[in-house]
C-alpha cells in the first residue's frame, strides 16, 4: 500500500516498574490540556458507574403533561418530546457511551494486535492475506460498511439469541443491540490498528536487539511478544485514545441512520438524531445542544489525551 | 518500481471485485425486502412474485452478480427500486454527484489553503501560547461533529440572523457557505496538526541545521528546506481525501437538503433501495482505491528515497 513512513520507535526496552510510571506522569503532566483530557474522562467514568444514583429520574420515566419543558429547578436540563428529564437520560447515556466506545476498541485492537504482529512478523502470505484483507475493508467505505452490517447482522443476532429462553430478557433489554454496534464499529477499526503494528514490526524487526535475541536463541514467540510488541506500542496507545473518542462519534452516527442502540435506552447519539430535525424550534435546539456538548468534550478530551500520551510516551 | 507498479494495478480491479462481491451480498441477504417496500406489505403473493422475475431478483447468487458486475463495468447500474421506481441509477448519480463533487472538493482545498499555514505558525512558535492557542481551537473543532454544528450554526444563520438557506442554488449562491465551511472544519484540522508535527520534527534535523549554519536566511531555510519536505506526507492525506471526497458528506447534506450523493444515499438507505447503495459504495471504492494508487505514484515522484526503493 502506500508508503507512509513508520514512526520512529523507542528503541530501549520498555523500562518497568514505578519509576516508570512517575517519569511518564511527569511528562505527561507537562501538557495542561492532556491532564483536564483526562480529568473529564475520568469525570464521565465516575457519572457512567453511579448513573442509577446520580440520575434524579429513570431514563424511561414520562411525564407526559410538561414534555419540551425549559430547564428548571426539578429538570435542570429541560425535558424531551415524550416528557423524559434530559438531565437524567444524559446520565445515562454516560453508561452507554462507557460500554460501547472501550468495548469497541478493546475488539479492534485485539484483531489489530493479532493480526498486525503476525503480518509484520511471519511476512510471506500471512502478511498478504491481513493485508489484502485490511485493503478491502479500506477501500469500502468506513460508515457504509458499519451500517450496512449493522443493518444486516442485527435482526440475525437478535434472532439468534432469543432461540435460548434464557437470554430473552437480555435482547429485551436491548443491550443485545450493544454486540451489533460494538461488532460492526470494530470491523472498521481494525485495519487501521493492524497496518499500524505491521509498520511498527517491521521497523523494529531489523533493529540490533532483536538480531541479538535471535542470536542467543530466544523463540520467535518470545521475541514477538517480549521484544518486538512492548517497543511498538507508543503508537498503538496513542491511537487507542483517539479511538475512544472516535467510537463515541462513530456510534452516533449509526444513530443517524437509525441502527445501532435503540431508544428508550439512552445513547446520547439517538438523543441528537431524535430531535435535530427541529431545529427551528428553540426548544429543539436546547435538546440538540446538551448531548452534543457531552460528546463534543468527550472527543476532545481523548484527543489531547491522546496528544499527551504522545508527548509522555515518545522520545 | 516498474513491477509494483503491475503488482498494483493487477490488484486494483480484484479489489473492487470483492468489494462488489461484499456490497451485492449484503444488499440480497440485507434487512428489508425491496419488493415489499415497493408493493406494500398486503400485496398480492403473484404480484410480488412477478416483480421479483421481472427484476432478476429470483435468479441464483452468482448469476445475478455476475451480471451485475457486467453492467457495473460499462456504468449501468441497474434502476432504482423503491427511492424512484423504474429510473436508471445512472441519471440518479450524474447531477448529483456533480454537487456533491463541488462542495467536497472547494471544501476540501479550503481545508488545505487554511489548515497548512495555521500548521506552519503552530510549528514555528512550538509550545507557546499562540501555539496552544490554535491547536486548542483545532482539536475543538474537530471534536464537534457535524451533526452538533449544524444545527447550531443552522439555528443562527438562517434562523436568527437570516444570511444564508437551506437548498441549493450552485456554488457561488449563498446557500453553499455553510456546507462548505461546515465540510471544511475536517480536513483544515488534519491540515493543520499534520503540518505542525511534520514541520516540527523537520525543524529538529541536521540537515536545517547545516542550512543554517552555512548562513542560509530563515526564509530560505523554511521554504526550500524544512517546508519541502514537511509537505511529502501531506501527499497521503490528500489523495486519501479526495478518494473519500463523496463520503463526507452524508449528514451535511441530509439537514441542508442539498441534492448530492450524500443525501441520495441516506434517502437510499431509508428506503432499503439497495442497487442505490451498491452503486454508491461501488463509486465511493473506486475513487478510493484511484486515489490511492495516484497517492503512491505521487509519493515516488515526491521522495527520492522511494523510488529507489
Amino acid at each position: 500500500m502506500f508508503q507512509q513512513r513508520p514512526p520512529v520507535a523507542t528503541q530501549r526496552p520498555a523500562a518497568q516498574g514505578s519509576a516508570a510510571w512517575r517519569r511518564f506522569w511527569q511528562r505527561y503532566r507537562r501538557n495542561k490540556f492532556a491532564v483536564l483530557g483526562a480529568v473529564i474522562v475520568l469525570l464521565f467514568v465516575m457519572v457512567g458507574l453511579f448513573a442509577p444514583w446520580l440520575a434524579p429520574y429513570s431514563y424511561t420515566e414520562q411525564e407526559l403533561t410538561n414534555t419540551q419543558a425549559a430547564p428548571s429547578l426539578a429538570h435542570p436540563f429541560g425535558t424531551d418530546r415524550l416528557g423524559r428529564d434530559q438531565f437524567s437520560r444524559l446520565i445515562w447515556g454516560a453508561r452507554t457511551a462507557l460500554i460501547v466506545a472501550p468495548a469497541t476498541v478493546i475488539v479492534g485492537l485485539t484483531l489489530g494486535l493479532v493480526l498486525g504482529s503476525a503480518a509484520g512478523f511471519f511476512g510471506g502470505w500471512v502478511d498478504q492475506l491481513v493485508m489484502r484483507v485490511s485493503d478491502v475493508l479500506f477501500a469500502f467505505p468506513g460508515l457504509l460498511f458499519a451500517i450496512l452490517l449493522a443493518a444486516t447482522v442485527q435482526p440475525r443476532i437478535e434472532g439468534w439469541l432469543s432461540q435460548y429462553e434464557a437470554l430473552k430478557p437480555f435482547v429485551r433489554s436491548g443491550y443485545a443491540e450493544f454486540f451489533v454496534v460494538i461488532f460492526a464499529l470494530s470491523m472498521v477499526g481494525w485495519p487501521g490498528l493492524a497496518r499500524l503494528i505491521r509498520g511498527q514490526i517491521l521497523a523494529l524487526r531489523e533493529q540490533p536487539f532483536v538480531e541479538a535475541a535471535h542470536a542467543i536463541g530466544v523463540p520467535p514467540w518470545r521475541i514477538l511478544l517480549r521484544h518486538l510488541l512492548p517497543n511498538a506500542l507508543t503508537p498503538v496507545i496513542v491511537s487507542v485514545s483517539m479511538g475512544l473518542g472516535g467510537a463515541i462519534l462513530a456510534e452516533s452516527t449509526l444513530s443517524f441512520f437509525g441502527i445501532g442502540i435503540q431508544p428508550p435506552t439512552a445513547s446520547w447519539g439517538a438523543m441528537i438524531f431524535a430531535n435535530f430535525s427541529f431545529w427551528r424550534q428553540p426548544s429543539a435546539l436546547w435538546l440538540v445542544w446538551a448531548p452534543g456538548l457531552v460528546v463534543g468534550s468527550l472527543v476532545f478530551a481523548f484527543n489531547f489525551i491522546g496528544d499527551g500520551l504522545n508527548e509522555a510516551l515518545g522520545r | 518500481m516498474l513491477v509494483y507498479l503491475i503488482r498494483r494495478l493487477l490488484w486494483m480491479p480484484i479489489l473492487l471485485l470483492i468489494i462488489a462481491l461484499l456490497t451485492f451480498a449484503i444488499g440480497l441477504y440485507g434487512p428489508g425486502d425491496p419488493i415489499q417496500q415497493r408493493l406494500g406489505t398486503r400485496s398480492n403473493p403473484e404480484a410480488v412474485a412477478r416483480l421479483r422475475a421481472e427484476l432478476g431478483l429470483d435468479r441464483p447468487f452468482l448469476m445475478q452478480y455476475g451480471e451485475y458486475v457486467g453492467k457495473a463495468v460499462r456504468g449501468d447500474f441497474g434502476e432504482s427500486i423503491t427511492l424512484f421506481p423504474g429510473k436508471p441509477i445512472r441519471e440518479l448519480l450524474a447531477g448529483r454527484l456533480w454537487v456533491s463533487l463541488q462542495i467536497n472538493l472547494v471544501a476540501l482545498l479550503l481545508g488545505a489553503f487554511f489548515g497548512i499555514p495555521i500548521g506552519i505558525v503552530a510549528a514555528l512558535f512550538r509550545n507557546t501560547p499562540l501555539d496552544y492557542f490554535l491547536m486548542f481551537g483545532i482539536v475543538l473543532a474537530i471534536s464537534f461533529p457535524t451533526f452538533v454544528l449544524l444545527p447550531i450554526l443552522m439555528w443562527l444563520f438562517i434562523e436568527q440572523i437570516p444570511l444564508l438557506g437551506v437548498g441549493w442554488g450552485g456554488l457561488l449562491s449563498s446557500k453553499a457557505i455553510l456546507p462548505i465551511s461546515v465540510l471544511s472544519l475536517g480536513p483544515l484540522a488534519v491540515y493543520a496538526r499534520q503540518t505542525r508535527a511534520n514541520l516540527a520534527e523537520v525543524l529538529e534535523q541536521d540537515f536545517i541545521r547545516t542550512a543554517r549554519g552555512k548562513g542560509l536566511s530563515e526564509t530560505t531555510v523554511l521554504l526550500r528546506h524544512a517546508l519541502r519536505n514537511a509537505m511529502i506526507p501531506l501527499i497521503t492525506i490528500f489523495g486519501l481525501m479526495l478518494g473519500g471526497l463523496v463520503s463526507g458528506s452524508f449528514i451535511t447534506e441530509t439537514l441542508l437538503g442539498i441534492p448530492g450523493i450524500g443525501r441520495l444515499g441516506v434517502d437510499a438507505f431509508y428506503a432499503r433501495d439497495y442497487p442505490i447503495i451498491m452503486a454508491l459504495t461501488l463509486l465511493i471504492a473506486v475513487g478510493y482505491a484511484v486515489a490511492n494508487l495516484l497517492v503512491d505514484l505521487l509519493y515516488a515522484y515526491a521522495d527520492p528515497r522511494i523510488r529507489v526503493q
